[in-house]
């Protein structure tokens, strides 16, 4: 049953089947009870399920992840919300010290079925700590799964799929594509954690991004189209796991590639991804991968966030400089 | 002097325990007593101690302590004495203080023979470990640090299990959800805030359960213990918090690591009762945390426990605690040890006699024994575990990375060596090692 839906509703709709689905899933966190959250992802929650299952807590991260590794030790499955990306670092000791490690400790007797989510990225004109692109830190922990959806029909079967997971689930929302809209198709096949998607066909050079970079790509595509240029579009979704057969085959079939994401470039999940297509795809390259990320600085004021973030004329300039001649 | 502002904070001497008669009674000998655990003479008006947020009009003097002849008060009610727990209890706790006494001394000796990485020894504060497990039923659960191994063993675990963590074959050794104890936590305090999540599952699904929190003076300065009191009030969870106060966290002593009047204070800001009980007592502790434990499992939400010991050896083998600390220190806490207390006052009240304490003695020598052979038991590893538990199905990146490991032992096996090249049974990697800094399969 197809529905227009914004990702902020796709993701309210499938809190709120999981909820109906598994009487384990509990949603807890600061002002997601009455209020429905700051951004309303949690909204009628309380209302229909009661206080029990989608309550707020104090105001302490740290607290809010470590009851929620209580909770999934006795036989819940919590899913917490983080108000802002820059927000959820008093909670890094508890998700990388004992989220993430609870399974590999106890050799897969106590698993930990949650869903951290954070709302994240930029691009919204937030003041300070409300736009970190805070993905690589959780990546690069053994023991997460790390996805971020890029619209509607992806917010609602990756979170679903999250809750549905043994393991715990960073679900990194990006802030700037909560109010668009989208038909979403509720009834199909949740797609697995793991894979990523063609977005867009194309023959000349693939694109790979994710989360709040994909509609970016998808925009430098249409204009390189205009231009008479191909370019391909990977929604990476999982970055970990990181789907290497599909961006890999994607990128043997262009030759040529460009990883697009807003967070800083330096030890990031870009130069990761440039790096695994490098290794997998060099016989393949007619040109070294490039990388265009936000810069090396912290997350800028509203007024000069555009200097910062990637846009399609910065990716279109990447994609000139990917060796054309003789081509 | 730390402030202790009359009016608004009670006082926080020890708990006293009073006998069937109502006089008061205590484990330790009349030249062992520390002058802040003096019972005050009878008849004189007891001092009071717990701390219960919703009475602001008790006073630091203890002015509506009760009689002394009336019945234990319930926990948190303020008149600050306690009934001695009935013998067949204490003479557990005795027996188990024996074994844990018998487990540190063994757990310590196996350090220096190099069994274990490491070992932080409970000595001195075996009357909290044991006291911890044991006024837990079944159903709840216990949450130690890396110091309470003790207190698992009291709970039941295989002592040899109990030590997987130190003696690094793996993270964590026994089976979490068969005992109700969480594996020991070795990041101060991150624990807690665990507790508390188990117990409101707990709460939610209309279990008694009650969940018990070991942490120390140290951890007490941890955010995440400020957070986890915060969050147990709130949800009224059924958690006792003990705080072992053994004096020191490694190096630094208490006086710098708070400016309260004591640590049982701190569950005042977050409207949790605190008491505060001497840690070298089991008969106190087994009172004052059997009541915590009753208050909690009966609705009456959190309850903070400080006990007062002493971390009689280092902090760990590894620790040098003369560059801290006076030998006259150490060897006044050690005339208050917790095992000789107890001991004296059964012996003397007849409620054991020499052949009970043999047995005792027999069964901790052979729960030693057992621990001893355990340890000394090659473990033959296998290298895909590494993968195996990092997620519920491994990812291809890992699967990719045991190959690499697999190829790797495969190709260093020595000459004339043509096991199958299976990958549980890679050569080298698959053989009895010691752990991850012997390949040598001394052990």
């Amino acid at each position: 049953m197809n529905e227009k839906l914004t990702m902020a509703q796709a993701l309210n709709r499938a809190l709120r089947d999981a909820m109906t689905a598994d009487e384990s899933v509990s949603v807890f966190g600061e002002d997601v009870g009455r209020l429905g959250g700051v951004f309303r992802i949690t909204d009628g929650l309380t209302a229909e399920f009661g206080e029990d299952r989608c309550f707020d807590t104090p105001l302490a991260e740290a607290g809010i992840v470590g009851l929620a590794v209580g909770m999934a030790m006795n036989g819940m499955r919590p899913v917490v919300e983080m108000q802002f990306d820059a927000f959820s670092y008093p909670a890094f000791e508890q998700i990388t010290s004992h989220v993430a490690k609870m399974r590999n400790r106890t050799r897969g007797q106590v698993p930990m079925p949650m869903v951290i989510r954070v709302p994240f990225a930029g691009g919204i004109g937030g003041v300070e700590h409300h736009s970190d692109s805070s993905e690589a830190y959780f990546a690069h922990t053994p023991g997460l799964h790390v996805v971020t959806p890029s619209e509607p029909a992806d917010a609602y079967g990756l979170l679903r799929a999250a809750i549905a997971s043994d393991d715990p689930v960073v679900f990194l929302e990006p802030k700037k594509l909560y109010f668009g809209a989208d038909e979403v198709d509720l009834d199909l096949p949740v797609a697995p954690i793991g894979r990523a998607v063609v977005r867009r066909p194309g023959t000349d050079a693939t694109l790979i991004a994710y989360g709040p970079s994909v509609p970016v790509a998808l925009d430098a595509a249409a204009a390189a189209a205009a231009e008479g240029r191909s370019l391909q579009v990977v929604d990476v979704r999982s970055l970990q796991p990181f789907d290497d057969e599909t961006v890999s085959r994607a990128v043997r079939s262009t030759g040529r590639a460009v990883v697009v994401a807003e967070a800083p470039g330096f030890v990031s999940v870009a130069s990761e991804i440039a790096a695994r297509v490098t290794e997998r795809c060099w016989d393949a390259l007619a040109a070294p991968v490039a990388r265009v990320t936000g810069l090396d600085i912290p997350y800028p004021p509203p007024k000069l966030e555009h200097l910062h973030l990637p846009d399609v004329d910065r990716v279109l300039d990447a994609v000139d400089d990917l060796r054309w001649e003789g081509a | 002097m730390r402030p202790d502002p009359e009016g608004l904070l009670p006082a926080t001497e020890p708990v006293t325990l009073i006998d069937s008669d109502g006089a008061p009674v205590t484990t330790a000998r009349a030249a062992d007593v520390p002058p802040e655990a003096a019972v005050p003479p009878a008849g004189v008006g007891p001092q009071t101690q717990a701390l219960d947020p919703a009475d602001h009009s008790r006073t630091a003097t203890g002015a509506q302590a009760g009689p002394v002849s009336h019945p234990a008060p319930p926990y948190g009610a303020g008149a600050g004495y306690w009934q001695l727990p009935p013998g067949p209890a204490l003479v557990a706790a005795l027996r188990g203080m024996i074994a844990a006494r018998r487990f540190n001394d063994q757990a310590y000796a196996l350090v220096r023979q190099g069994r274990l990485a490491v070992y932080p020894s409970s000595h001195g504060q075996e009357a909290c470990q044991v006291a911890a497990a044991q006024v837990l039923s079944d159903g709840d659960w216990l949450f130690p640090t890396y110091r309470d191994t003790a207190a698992v063993v009291a709970r039941g675990v295989d002592p040899g299990e109990t030590l997987t963590l130190l003696s690094g074959e793996w993270h964590h050794g026994w089976d979490v959800h068969a005992h109700h104890v969480a594996p020991l936590t070795t990041p101060l305090a991150t624990q807690l805030p665990h507790a508390v999540g188990v117990a409101h599952a707990a709460r939610l699904r209309g279990e008694d359960t009650v969940v018990l929190a070991l942490c120390g003076d140290g951890g007490t300065s941890e955010g995440d213990f400020h957070e986890a009191l915060n969050f147990a009030a709130v949800l009224h969870a059924p958690v006792v918090f003990l705080v072992q106060n053994n004096t020191f966290a490694i190096s630094v002593p208490l006086s710098r690591q708070t400016a309260a009047p004591s640590l049982a204070h701190k569950g005042a800001g977050y409207g949790i009762p605190g008491e505060r009980v001497d840690g070298n007592d089991a008969a106190a502790l087994l009172a004052v945390l059997g009541a915590a434990v009753d208050a909690a499992r009966a609705g009456g939400g959190p309850r903070l426990v400080e006990a007062h010991t002493y971390r009689i050896q280092a902090h760990t083998n590894a620790d040098d605690a003369t560059r801290y600390r006076e030998d006259d220190e150490v060897a006044a806490w050690s005339r208050r040890d917790p095992v000789d207390r107890l001991r004296t006052f059964l012996t003397e009240r007849g409620d054991i006699d020499e052949a009970d304490l043999a047995a005792f003695a027999d069964d901790a020598e052979r729960m030693a024994a057992r621990l001893r052979e355990e340890l000394a038991t090659d473990v033959r590893h296998d290298p895909s575990e590494l993968f195996e538990h990092v997620y519920a199905t491994p990812t291809p990146q890992l699967r990719e990375q045991l190959a690499m490991l697999t190829d790797e032992a495969i190709r260093d096996r020595p000459a004339g060596d043509t096991a199958p090249p299976a990958r549980a049974e890679a050569a080298g990697l698959a053989a009895p090692t010691t752990g991850t800094s012997d390949p040598g399969g001394a052990r």
